[in-house]
C-alpha cells in the first residue's frame, strides 16, 4: 500500500508535466504546420556561415 | 526555425496559395528568396495548407508579390478573402484541442486504475483507486466538458433541446452517481466512462471544427473590388475624394492603370478597358466618349474623364453582390446527414434512458438502482461513434484532396458534391486556361528580338502575351518608342518604324473572327499573329469521366454564341453561349427545380451568383477572389480532371459516412439491450464506447487514397 501512495502521485506528477508541456507548445504554435516541420529540419542554416568564410 | 516568427510591427500581411511547393529545398527557397524582393519583408511556408503567409511594406500590390514567386519558379494565387485573422475560428479550435488533451490525459490515467479494478482488486484498494479517480475526472469534466456545458445551457435557456444536452445530462449524473456510490463504498464507478466519453466527442468536435467553413463574407471581398477613394473633376481641378461621398453626375478622372470608382459614361478620351473581373473575359474593351463602363474595372491605356451614373449601391457590381447573397441563403437550409441522425438521436435517446429508469422503478427496482441503469444506457447510447462518424471521413478525404492538388474549403461539400448529377461550365478560365497563347510568331532572330523589345513597351494583354511567349528572346535595342492607345507600340530599329497593334494600323488585313495582331515594318510585310485561349488539357477527357458518373456537363459563357459552341465541341459537351451572369443563375435555378443537384465550375464575378446558388461549386486556384470564395473546392494545375477526381472523392467519402453510421449505430444497437436489461458494468460501458469509435476511425482511414 505504501509503494502505492508513492507512485501515485509521480504517475499523476509525470502525465501533468507531459500535459503542460503539451499546452505549452499548442499555445506557441508548434502544431501549425505540421509537414513543414519534417522538411525544415532538411534546410541548412549554414549558408551564410560557409560564405563568409 | 520551427516556431512561426511574429509579425513585424507596421507591415501588411498577405496570404497566398502556392503551387508546386513539395520539399525543404521549396521551403528554403521561397523564404530566402522571397525578402530579397523589394517591398517584402518576410515570408512563412505552411506546408501543409500549401499557403505561404507574406509580410510586405502597405501598399505592395498582389500581382508585385506573384510576380516574385513566378521568378522563383512557382505559380502563387492571393489566397481568397485574406483570412489570416480568424480568430474566432482558430480560438475555437484551440479550445477544443486543449480540452481533449486533458480529457486523453483524465480517460488514460482513469483507465489504468480502472483496469486493476476490473482484473480484481477488492477492499480498500478499489476504495483508494476510486477516490484517485475522482480526483482525477472530477476537475478534467469541469474542464474538458465546457463547451458542451456552455452550448446545452444555451439551448435551454432558448427552449430548445440539443445534442448536448443529453450528453451534459450523461456525463453529470454520470459523475454524481459515481462519486456516491464511491463515497458509500459501491462496487461500480463509471469515471472511466464518463471522461472517455468526452474524449471521444471532443475528438469528434475538433476534427469537425477543423472542416467547418471559414465564415468569410465572399460580398464584402466583392465589394473591395471597387476602390475607396476616387478623384473627382470640379471646375477643372481634381480632388480625392471617398466614394461613398460620390454623386451620379459626378466627372470623375480615371488614371491609367486605375480601378474606376462607379457606374457611368466616358465624357473625355478614349481608352481601353479591362473587364476582366465582371465578365470573364481576357480581352479588354475600347471605350470612347458615351462608352458605358462598369465600376470595379480597370483603365489600362489612357486616362478619361467619366460621368457618373450609378454610384454606391446602385452601381452593376453591387447588385451582384446583392444577387450573391440572396444566392448563398438557398444553400445553407441544406440539412447534412450528421444533423439529421442528431435529430432524430437525441429525442430516442431522452425517452430511452428515461423508460429505462420509470421501467425498473415501477417494476421495485429503487431509485437508486434504477437511475444506475438510466446511466447506464445513457453512456452507452452516446453518440460519440457517431459525433466522429462524419468529421474523421471528412478530415481523411480533405487531406487526400489536399494530396491531390484540391483544397476543400468546407468539410459539408463533399456530401453536396456526392450527390450531384448536372455539371455547369464557365468557358474562359474554367474549361479554358484564361489566357492568351500567342501563334505564328516570326522565326527570324531580328524580327523575333524585335518584337520582344515592342511586346515589353506595353502592358496590353496582347502584348503581355508575346512578351512571356518570347521570354527568353534579347531585345533589339530600338529608338523612339511609343506606344499609340488603342492601337499599337511602335518604334525604330536601324531608321526604319517597326509596328505591333491592330492589324489595320500596322498596314495587314485582319483575317477571319480570331483576336490578331499585326506586326512589320510601315509599309513593308505584315505578319499576322494569332491569339487563342487554349482549352485545359484533358478537358474532353473529364467530361467523358463525368458522363460515366451519370453528371450531365453542360458549357456555359457569357462570351458569343459560335466561340461556346466551337469549344464545347472540342470537349464534346452540349453550350449555352451569351448567357449573363443573371442568365448563368437563373440556368442553375432551372435545373434545381427540374430535380437536379447542380455543380457550377466558375472563375470570374460573372459566375459568382450561379456558383452561390448551385449546390456546389469549384474554381480554379487562379480564379478571381470572389470565384474562390463562392467556392466549396479549389483545384492547382491546368487539368480539369480534378473536377471528376472531386467527385468520385466525394462519393467514396459519402459511402464510408454511411457505413459508419451503420457501424456505430449496429454497435450500440447491440449494446442498448444489455444496458436496459442492467447487465452493463463499466467494463462493458468501456469497451462498447471504445470499440466502436476505433472501428469508426479504422473505416475512415481508408479514404486516404479517395483521391484517386
Amino acid at each position: 500500500m505504501t509503494e502505492i501512495l508513492l507512485l501515485l502521485p509521480i504517475a499523476l506528477g509525470l502525465g501533468l508535466a507531459a500535459l503542460a508541456a503539451f499546452f505549452w507548445s499548442a499555445r506557441s504554435g508548434q502544431f501549425e504546420d505540421l509537414d513543414g516541420a519534417a522538411e525544415r529540419i532538411l534546410i541548412d542554416d549554414d549558408e551564410d556561415v560557409e560564405g563568409r568564410g | 526555425m520551427n516556431a512561426p516568427q511574429r509579425i513585424a510591427p507596421g507591415a501588411s500581411q498577405s496570404l497566398f496559395a502556392v503551387e508546386g511547393m513539395r520539399c525543404a529545398a521549396c521551403i528554403a527557397r521561397i523564404e530566402q528568396g522571397l525578402p530579397k524582393v523589394g517591398g517584402i519583408e518576410s515570408a512563412r511556408v505552411n506546408l501543409g495548407a500549401r499557403r505561404v503567409r507574406v509580410d510586405h511594406v502597405p501598399g505592395l500590390s498582389d500581382e508585385a508579390v506573384v510576380e516574385a514567386f513566378a521568378s522563383l519558379g512557382f505559380a502563387a494565387h492571393p489566397f481568397a478573402g485574406q483570412a489570416l485573422a480568424t480568430p474566432g475560428r482558430n480560438a475555437e479550435s484551440r479550445e477544443l484541442m486543449l480540452a481533449l488533451a486533458v480529457a486523453g490525459f483524465a480517460a488514460m490515467n482513469i483507465m489504468l486504475l480502472s483496469v486493476s479494478i476490473w482484473s480484481g482488486a477488492t477492499g480498500d484498494t478499489r476504495q483508494l483507486f476510486h477516490w484517485v479517480s475522482a480526483l482525477i475526472a472530477i476537475p478534467a469534466v469541469a474542464y474538458s466538458g465546457r463547451p458542451f456545458f456552455r452550448s446545452a445551457l444555451r439551448a435551454l435557456r432558448n427552449r430548445r433541446t440539443n445534442m448536448d444536452v443529453p450528453i451534459s445530462i450523461g456525463v453529470l449524473l454520470t459523475v454524481a452517481m459515481s462519486l456516491y456510490e464511491t463515497a458509500t463504498g459501491g462496487p461500480h464507478a463509471y469515471f472511466d466512462g464518463a471522461v472517455m466519453l468526452l474524449f471521444f466527442l471532443l475528438g469528434g468536435r475538433f476534427l469537425d471544427s477543423l472542416m467547418r467553413a471559414r465564415a468569410e463574407d465572399s460580398v464584402a471581398a466583392l465589394l473591395r473590388r471597387v476602390p475607396g477613394e476616387a478623384t473627382v473633376v470640379i471646375d477643372g481641378r481634381h480632388h480625392r475624394r471617398p466614394v461613398e461621398a460620390l454623386m451620379p453626375g459626378d466627372r470623375l478622372f480615371v488614371a491609367a492603370g486605375e480601378r474606376i470608382a462607379a457606374d457611368g459614361e466616358v465624357a473625355l478620351g478614349s481608352s481601353e478597358i479591362d473587364q476582366s473581373l465582371v465578365t470573364g473575359e481576357s480581352l479588354p474593351i475600347a471605350v470612347g466618349p458615351g462608352s458605358a463602363v462598369i465600376a470595379g474595372t480597370i483603365n489600362i491605356a489612357n486616362p478619361v474623364e467619366v460621368t457618373a451614373t450609378a454610384v454606391g449601391e446602385a452601381t452593376g457590381i453591387a447588385a451582384i453582390a446583392r444577387l450573391m447573397e440572396a444566392a448563398g441563403q438557398s444553400r445553407s437550409t441544406m440539412v447534412g446527414i450528421a444533423d439529421r441522425a442528431a435529430r432524430l438521436y437525441a429525442p430516442a435517446v431522452h425517452s430511452l434512458a428515461a423508460l429505462s429508469f420509470i421501467g425498473w422503478w415501477l417494476s421495485g427496482a429503487g431509485v437508486h438502482q434504477a437511475l444506475l441503469i438510466a446511466v447506464a444506457v445513457l453512456i452507452i447510447t452516446c453518440p460519440c461513434a457517431l459525433g466522429l462518424a462524419v468529421p474523421i471521413a471528412q478530415v481523411v478525404a480533405a487531406g487526400s484532396l489536399m494530396r491531390g492538388g484540391i483544397l476543400l474549403r468546407t468539410g459539408s461539400a463533399l456530401e453536396r458534391m456526392a450527390g450531384i448529377d448536372r455539371a455547369l461550365l464557365d468557358k474562359t478560365g474554367t474549361a479554358t486556361l484564361g489566357r492568351l497563347e500567342a501563334s505564328n510568331l516570326p522565326q527570324g532572330v531580328g524580327e523575333r528580338s524585335i518584337l520582344a523589345a515592342l511586346a515589353r513597351a506595353s502592358r496590353h494583354p496582347l502584348a503581355r502575351a508575346v512578351t512571356s511567349a518570347l521570354s527568353d528572346v534579347d531585345s533589339a535595342t530600338l529608338t523612339d518608342v511609343a506606344e499609340e492607345p488603342g492601337l499599337g507600340v511602335r518604334g525604330f530599329h536601324k531608321r526604319r518604324e517597326w509596328r505591333f497593334g491592330r492589324p489595320d494600323w500596322v498596314g495587314g488585313t485582319s483575317l477571319g473572327s480570331s483576336t490578331q495582331a499585326g506586326f512589320g515594318t510601315v509599309g513593308g510585310r505584315v505578319r499576322s499573329i494569332v491569339f487563342a485561349d487554349t482549352l485545359r488539357p484533358d478537358a474532353a477527357k473529364a467530361m467523358a469521366e463525368l458522363r460515366r458518373e451519370s453528371v450531365e456537363p453542360l458549357l456555359v459563357s457569357g462570351d458569343r454564341a459560335e466561340v461556346v459552341v466551337a469549344i464545347a465541341a472540342a470537349m464534346r459537351i452540349p453550350a449555352a453561349g451569351e448567357v449573363t451572369p443573371d442568365g448563368k443563375n437563373a440556368l442553375v435555378a432551372a435545373e434545381q427545380a427540374a430535380g437536379h443537384r447542380v455543380l457550377m465550375v466558375g472563375d470570374g464575378l460573372n459566375d459568382g451568383p450561379a456558383m452561390k446558388s448551385a449546390n456546389v461549386a469549384m474554381a480554379p486556384a487562379a480564379a478571381s477572389d470572389v470565384g474562390q470564395m463562392s467556392a466549396d473546392f479549389i483545384f492547382f494545375g491546368d487539368s480539369l480532371l480534378a473536377v471528376p477526381v472531386a467527385l468520385r472523392a466525394s462519393r467514396r467519402t459519402m459511402r464510408v459516412v454511411k457505413q459508419n453510421f451503420a457501424l456505430a449505430i449496429g454497435y450500440n444497437a447491440l449494446a442498448v439491450p444489455l444496458a436496459i436489461a442492467g447487465l452493463i458494468t463499466p467494463l462493458i460501458a468501456a469497451l462498447a464506447m471504445s470499440g466502436s469509435s476505433i472501428i469508426v476511425v479504422a473505416n475512415s482511414l481508408r479514404l486516404q487514397w479517395a483521391a484517386r
